[in-house]
Formats: structure tokens, C-alpha cells, sequence
């Protein structure tokens, strides 16, 4: 169905090529804002059931590119993408693809938390599910409670699940965000720097739940500290954006390998604190 | 030298503080003076009996609150969906072009004089349907409030970060759903603001009503038959050479500002809770 | 759902089928129906010139561009001109201007840079509601309460020891152009103040901050910083007041007497556009006198469409980006 080129690069370590139809494969992915070009030529394979980690410097386009794997880069205006996104073998950017349904099957979680501040914590969780198919309060509940657990959150707010979401702590928030996004069941969750603006105990609350959700979910997890992607990663991704040239891909491969040994004089560079 | 710089000084700024005072000296004056005036003579007798033929004193402004309630009902029935669609395609949709177009178009249609729009839905509607009406009067009221409603509606989503917006869409969300159920809950008070004032605009012009509800000694006749507006009877008494009469514009005037006063300061209240 | 079960392959006609879509017939429907609210708010503004223009042809035909200069307002013979009207609009608008200008910049510079925090949302919230305050009931007090006040002591002083300009000269009846310009005066006050304030609220305190520590007074400061740097939002604020006041309708029309002369004097009854419209139309019979009167209420709406553009114009340019459009 698919002609799927003989070589990724990047995609170096070994078992990326018997998976090939499973997980995320990016090909020749460009991405650009108006006339801004944020990504050049992305190739990778992130793989299913593990944590793929996106490190480098602010502005390398790594926020874009996972934004590619949601389709919610083109929703800002002027933007644009070229190459294709393979989820589980199919191009989600094949014509007649629907983003809406796409992004039930991905799920998403942001810099910053952002629950819906005028819906409950119940209300946050269900909103995937209540705003696209009526499904009854009994199940609707069962939802909230296995996605709020999911979360490692249940317990802290299973008394208050009426009260605005917005009244939690920070770090509660940002784990009714990821409840939220469990919910609608994904198979792939990306997370945007969820810990950029976390204090320490909460970030690693979060980083222990990466370690549980990765059991289910593809998870992808841009970070700006190389600390997290060591601690929460089987792969890593680093990417560079030169002043003159869009966001690259510079050295993608076992997260062992990548700060151990990286290949690239820029990683090595980068990971050494000489720059970035 | 310093002498004269400090007077000069201390008596520029007084008389900053003088204009300001006298701003809210006039309000005083007006409000005061109406309330004082009219005040004694609101009964219970005034607000439901319909006007005494000319010449016997006695009588009220039943007809005229029922008609004022009937107009700003139909202002509402056709301005409010029309302004708040408006506002949602410039703020949610529309290219900045398009926005920029549709805004200023807003804004110039505000700054219409109201006399304008009721000569122009007189040619629209009334010489069409052969007759003055309240039909047209509600038309030509909607006219008025579809702009304010349409650039407060804007404002305030605008006002709600991307980043919910987002949040809904990466939930696999349709845009238009995000936008009813997320954006438009968290623009609620900025909306229902821009409603309010819409509403207490249209509740007190007069100039619009000659050329369309015309005026009427009755109650509600049917939509396509003229109907009497608070307004538009005070002015009628206020020119009136009998005392009676002009006694009555100023009950009538008193109702007026009650409901003014009132919208002004759910509005506040509103605004208020929006800012913290 | 997409899972990653293990036999996946086995899905993924199944994914690809739902990443089809259904087709978003509500996102359609949505956008459409907002695009054409969108669509109606400017075709509005388009059809109100060409349905005034219409119903006002037996008047373009009949009296041509000549009607602009005519003075003639005689509905026996049927001859009309609309300049007593625009000679009235233009006087009473512009001497609301000099009385609301010092008073409105005055008051904005006590509401943003004056006032302490309590006073300011006060005094804010007061202005606010004067601008709420309905025109009839401007009226109504501008004709039992202002009128009187204008005759007598006001038009009194100024006819005794200014009388020698032929401005405060003739017959003092309350009622006329004086008693219109205070009276809009009073209604493009809060207007102008509210605008105003925003504006001044935008200068940078850096600049300000600067001229203090040079050693300026506060008002030394505001005199050579901030209004320098408000100047052409001021302004704008100043031309929407105008707009305002150059279409307001029944408060005139309450107080100004509502008779097509041109005179000099404040003192003098006349009308404006609006007011003649307003007073008239319900008496107004045959074509030729209504669609007359509609002429005048077509160029009123030119000159204020004029004014408003050039007014937003200013008010946007100097409230910077988040209004103009460019900003998503």
C-alpha cells in the first residue's frame, strides 16, 4: 500500500525497519510559518509503546515538529507543511484526511497547563468525549475516573470533581491536562514541555507518570532539559536551527547512545553545555 | 520663576480635577433632577393604563412599555445572533483582511447616526410593507445593536489564549464545536457585557422609532401594525404644550434611567469579576 | 480506537477509513452562517447608501447639487435646500467641540494620571453612565431645566456685555443654537473623556518617568510628554465626539427651536439636519418634501461615514496593533 523509502536516516537503530508500518514515521517533513521555514527535511521513526524525547535549543522547531503529528501546526494561520506523517502506516496528510478525527487518535499535552476554566474537573476530562458523541453520565463517569487514575490525579481530586479545574495547583493541572487528553483513548501522546513551568516535585510526578503511560502510549516528549529526556526516554532527537537555515535533524538514536556517544560534533557540543 | 512653574503647575491640575467634577456634576444634575421630577408620580396605575385621549389628565404609559419591551425583544431576536455571528467569524475565522474589513465596517456602522438607520429601514421595510411597524422599529434597533454586540463579542474571544483553543482542537474537537463550547463560555462575561449595552442603547432611542413603530395610543396591535416606545412618548409629552403630559415624560423618563442604571451596573459587576 | 493491538496491520483500513472523515457538515454550516452575519454587517453599510439614495431620488432630480446650497425650506411650494440644516448641524457641533474639548482632555488627564485609584473608577464609572444616559432624556432636561437656565441668566450676560459681537445679539428666547451647542456639549463629554483616557493611559511611564527626573512639574510633564504623545489619539477621540454630536438627534431637536434660519447669533432658533428630520418627517406629505428630508438624512450619513473613517483611523493607529487587524 505504502512505498516506504529502503533507508531512514536517523533512524538508525535497528529495530525501527520490521515495525516500519507501526508508529510514527516522519518523511521529508518541511513545515513553515508564512515564509519562515521552522523545519527542513525531518526524517525519523518514533516508535510505538516508547518515549521518543525532542531536545535542543529554543526555536530549533521542535515544538513544530510535533505540532506536525496533531496537524495543529496548520491552525495557525499562514502556516504550511509539506512530506507526509505515517501514523501506523497511514499518511496522515493524504488529501481527504480529517485532522478532527486524527486528533482523537493522538493526543496532546501543553507547554503550560490549560484546563477549560469554565468547566469542572469532571468537565475537563469529558470534554473530548461530551463535545463529540453523547455518551451516558454512568460510562461518561467511568471514563473520568480510569483517565484521572491514568493520570495519578484520582486520588487527589476524586472529592472535588465538581470544582473548576482551574483551582488546582499547577502540577495538578497539568495531570488533569493529561487525563484529559487520555481520555479519548490515543494511541500516540505528545507533550510539549509539560514540566516548563512546573516546580521541581511536580515535574517529577510527571516524569514518573511518562514512565507508567509509556506501557500503553507512543509518547513523544519535546523537552529543553536534557536531564528529563535522559531520565524518561528510550530515544532521542536532537535538533538544531542554524540562523540561516530552518530546524534540522541532527542526530536521532538510543537515548544511551545519544548522551553517551553522541556521532554529531553539535550534540556532543550541546549535551557538554558548550552552547544552546 | 520656580514660583510662577509651581502655580502654574498646581493650577493646570485643579483645573483637571474642575473638568472632571463638572462631568460628574452634569450626571448628577440630569439624573437627579429626572429622578426628583418624576419619581412622585410613578404608580402602579401609571404603569398599566393605557393614555387618556387628549386633554384628560390621568392615563399612563402602559402601551409604551409594553411596546419598548416588544422592540428591544425584536432587537434582540434578530441583532444578537446577527452581531455574535459577526463577531465569532471575525475573531475565530476570517483572515486578518477580511477581519480588518468587517470591523471597521462594525465600527463606521456604529458611528451611523441612529436618525440615518431609521430613514434607511423606513425605504427597507416600511414603504415595502405599506405601513409603519413594529417589525421595522425591531429591524431598525437591530441595526443599531448588531455592531456593538458584534465588536465586544470579538474583543472578548480574542481575549481567550490560543492556547485553550488548542487545547480543544488536539482533543479532536471540530473548531466550530471548540469554538461554542471553550471559547465562547470563556468569553461569556465580555459577551453578555456587549449584550447589556447593546440592549440599554436600544431601549432608549427615539430618533429611529418615528420613521418605523411610529408611535400608538394602544397597546400591541401585531407586529405589522405600529406600537408606542417609552421614548418616543416622552418626547411626544416633553413637546406637548399639557402639563399633564409632560409630567408623564418624566415618570416615564425616570423608568428609562432605572433600567439604565441597572444594566450599567450588572455590566460593571460583570466587567469586575472578568478582571480578577 | 486505534490501539496499538497486535495485530495492527489488521486495522489500518479501518484508521484510514475514519481519518476520511465524515464529512463536517457543522463546521460548514458554521462557518458559513457566521461568514454571511459577517457578509450582512457590510453589505448594510452598502445598502444604507443605496436605499437613502433611492428613496431620496425625486429630491436628487428635482433640485440636483444646488440643494446643498440652498437655503429655500418651503414645503407649500415645494422648494427645498439643505443649508440652513447643515449651517445649524455645523455651528451647534462646533461650538460643542469648544466647550467638551478643554473640558474632556482636562478630565482624562485627572482620570489617567491624577486621580487616586478610588476616585478614578469612580469618576470612571459615572462618566460611563452619562454616556448611557438615553438623548430623550437629555432632551427633557435640556428643555425644562437647560432652556431656562440659557435664557436667563446665560443668554442675559452675554447679550448685556458681549452684545456687540454679532454672535450674542437679537431676541433671547432660551431655545436656539446656544442652548443646542451646550447641550451636545454635555453629551460628547464622556465620550471624548472616556477615549481620551484610554489613550493617555498608553503613554509609555518611561517618558514620563524621564521628564520628572529632569526636574518638570506634573503638569509640565503632561503638558510636553504625554499629551504631545497622545496627540493624534486625542485627536481621534476629539473627531468621534464630532461624529457623535454631528448625528445626534432628539436633544437638539428638544432644545434648538427647530426653524430654517441663518443667523449669526447663538441666540437664534434654527435646526440641524437631524432635528429637521426628526421634526419634520411625521408631517412631512407628497414625495417630493420626504424624500427631501431623506436627502438631508443621506448627507448626513456622508459627513459622519467622513468624520467616523478618519475618527478610527486616528483612535487605531494610536492604540496600536491590537486593533488595527495585523495581530492574530
Amino acid at each position: 500500500m505504502l512505498k516506504l523509502p529502503s533507508t531512514v536516516p536517523g533512524a538508525g537503530a535497528g529495530n525501527s525497519m520490521e515495525a516500519s508500518h507501526r508508529g510514527i514515521r516522519v518523511q521529508d517533513l518541511n513545515a513553515w510559518y508564512g515564509r519562515l521555514q521552522a523545519l527542513r527535511s525531518i526524517n525519523m521513526m518514533m516508535e510505538p509503546k516508547l518515549v521518543t524525547a525532542m531536545i535542543g535549543p529554543s526555536g530549533c522547531g521542535k515544538s513544530t515538529l510535533i505540532r506536525c503529528i496533531n496537524r495543529l501546526h496548520e491552525v495557525v494561520p499562514g502556516a504550511r507543511v509539506t512530506g507526509s506523517v505515517l501514523l501506523d502506516g497511514v499518511d496522515i496528510y493524504a488529501p481527504g484526511t480529517d485532522p478532527v478525527e486524527l486528533r482523537r487518535s493522538v493526543g496532546m499535552v501543553f507547554q503550560r497547563p490549560n484546563p477549560f476554566p469554565t468547566m469542572s474537573i469532571f468537565d475537563n476530562v469529558a470534554a473530548g468525549l461530551k463535545l463529540n458523541s453523547r455518551m451516558p453520565r454512568a460510562k461518561l463517569s467511568d471514563v473520568v475516573e480510569r483517565s484521572l487514575r491514568q493520570a495519578a490525579l484520582w486520588d487527589e481530586v476524586k472529592d472535588k470533581l465538581n470544582q473548576p479545574g482551574t483551582a488546582l495547583s499547577g502540577g495538578q493541572q497539568q495531570r488533569l491536562c493529561i487525563a484529559r487528553a487520555l481520555a479519548v483513548e490515543p494511541a500516540v501522546l505528545l507533550m510539549d514541555e509539560p514540566c516548563s513551568a512546573l516546580d521541581p516535585v511536580a515535574t517529577m510526578k510527571i516524569e514518573e507518570l511518562v514512565r507508567e503511560l509509556r506501557e500503553k502510549y507512543t509518547i513523544v516528549i519535546v523537552t529543553h532539559n536534557m536531564q528529563q529526556a535522559a531520565r524518561v526516554s528510550d530515544f532521542t532527537g536532537f535538533m538544531l536551527m542554524a540562523a540561516d537555515r530552518a530546524g534540522e535533524l541532527v542526530e536521532f538514536g538510543r537515548t544511551g547512545e545519544i548522551f553517551t556517544n553522541p556521532r554529531d560534533k553539535r550534540t556532543e557540543d550541546y549535551i557538554t553545555g558548550r552552547f544552546g | 520663576m520656580t514660583g510662577l512653574r509651581k502655580a502654574t503647575n498646581a493650577m493646570m491640575l485643579s483645573l483637571c480635577g474642575l473638568s472632571a467634577l463638572l462631568a460628574v456634576a452634569a450626571l448628577v444634575a440630569i439624573l437627579g433632577y429626572t429622578i426628583s421630577k418624576g419619581l412622585p408620580a410613578i404608580s402602579f396605575q401609571f404603569l398599566t393604563s393605557l393614555p387618556q385621549p387628549v386633554g384628560e389628565t390621568g392615563g399612563g404609559v402602559g402601551n409604551a412599555i409594553v411596546g419598548t419591551l416588544l422592540l428591544v425583544g425584536l432587537a434582540c431576536v434578530f441583532g444578537i445572533p446577527l452581531g455574535l455571528l459577526a463577531g465569532i467569524y471575525v475573531a475565530e475565522f476570517a483572515r486578518p483582511k477580511v477581519a480588518f474589513a468587517v470591523r471597521f465596517t462594525a465600527d463606521v456602522l456604529f458611528g451611523v447616526p441612529s436618525i440615518v438607520t431609521g430613514l434607511f429601514v423606513y425605504g427597507l421595510v416600511v414603504i415595502k410593507m405599506q405601513g409603519y411597524s413594529a417589525l421595522s422599529g425591531g429591524i431598525a434597533l437591530a441595526l443599531i445593536m448588531a455592531p456593538i454586540i458584534a465588536r465586544t463579542a470579538e474583543e472578548s474571544m480574542k481575549l481567550v489564549p490560543t492556547t485553550l483553543r488548542e487545547a480543544g482542537l488536539a482533543l479532536g474537537i471540530p473548531r466550530w464545536r471548540t469554538i461554542l463550547s471553550i471559547v465562547l463560555p470563556g468569553a461569556l462575561p465580555g459577551v453578555v457585557t456587549g449584550i447589556m449595552l447593546g440592549t440599554a442603547r436600544v431601549a432608549g432611542e427615539t430618533a429611529p422609532l418615528i420613521f418605523t413603530a411610529f408611535g400608538s395610543r394602544l397597546g400591541y396591535q401585531g407586529l405589522d401594525e405600529p406600537v408606542a416606545a417609552l421614548p418616543l412618548q416622552i418626547y411626544r409629552y416633553a413637546i406637548s404644550p399639557y402639563r399633564d403630559w409632560q409630567q408623564q415624560a418624566w415618570a416615564a423618563a425616570v423608568l428609562l434611567v432605572m433600567g439604565g442604571l441597572v444594566v450599567s451596573v450588572v455590566v460593571r459587576v460583570l466587567t469586575r469579576r472578568r478582571l480578577h | 480506537m486505534l490501539g496499538h493491538v497486535k495485530d495492527s496491520s489488521a486495522k489500518r483500513p479501518a484508521l484510514l477509513a475514519r481519518l476520511k472523515g465524515r464529512g463536517r457538515r457543522g463546521e460548514v454550516v458554521f462557518i458559513a452562517l457566521s461568514a454571511l452575519a459577517a457578509l450582512t454587517l457590510v453589505a448594510l453599510v452598502l445598502l444604507m447608501v443605496y436605499e437613502l439614495t433611492v428613496t431620496a431620488l425625486p429630491s436628487l432630480q428635482r433640485f440636483g447639487a444646488g440643494f446643498i446650497g440652498a437655503t429655500t425650506w418651503d414645503p407649500v411650494n415645494e422648494q427645498f435646500g439643505a443649508l440652513t440644516a447643515i449651517y445649524g448641524t455645523l455651528v451647534t457641533s462646533f461650538l460643542a467641540m469648544v466647550i467638551a474639548v478643554p473640558l474632556s482632555v482636562g478630565a482624562a488627564v485627572f482620570l489617567a494620571e491624577l486621580a487616586p485609584h478610588g476616585v478614578r473608577d469612580a469618576a470612571s464609572f459615572l462618566i460611563e453612565l452619562l454616556a448611557a444616559v438615553p438623548s430623550v432624556i437629555y432632551g427633557l432636561w435640556g428643555l425644562f431645566v437647560l432652556v431656562p437656565l440659557v435664557k436667563h441668566p446665560l443668554e442675559a450676560f452675554l447679550g448685556d456685555y458681549l452684545g456687540f459681537l454679532p454672535l450674542f445679539q437679537g431676541p433671547r428666547f432660551g431655545v436656539g443654537m446656544l442652548a443646542g451647542g451646550i447641550i451636545l456639549a454635555i453629551m460628547v463629554l464622556p465620550i471624548v473623556t472616556a477615549t481620551a483616557r484610554d489613550i493617555i493611559r498608553m503613554v509609555p511611564d518611561s517618558q514620563k518617568e524621564a521628564m520628572l527626573a529632569l526636574g518638570a512639574t506634573r503638569w509640565e510633564t503632561i503638558w510636553k510628554v504625554v499629551l504631545p504623545y497622545a496627540r493624534s489619539g486625542i485627536t481621534g477621540a476629539i473627531i468621534l465626539g464630532l461624529g457623535r454630536a454631528l448625528g445626534e438627534t432628539m436633544a437638539v431637536t428638544m432644545v434648538i427651536g427647530n426653524a430654517p434660519i441663518i443667523s449669526a447669533s447663538l441666540f437664534s432658533p434654527a435646526h440641524t439636519m437631524a432635528s429637521q428630520v426628526a421634526s419634520e418627517f411625521a408631517e412631512a406629505t407628497g414625495r417630493l418634501y420626504i424624500s427631501s428630508l431623506i436627502e438631508i438624512g443621506l448627507l448626513l450619513l456622508g459627513i459622519t461615514l467622513v468624520v467616523n473613517v478618519l475618527a478610527r483611523l486616528l483612535v487605531w493607529k494610536s492604540t496600536g496593533g491590537s486593533r488595527t487587524g495585523e495581530a492574530v
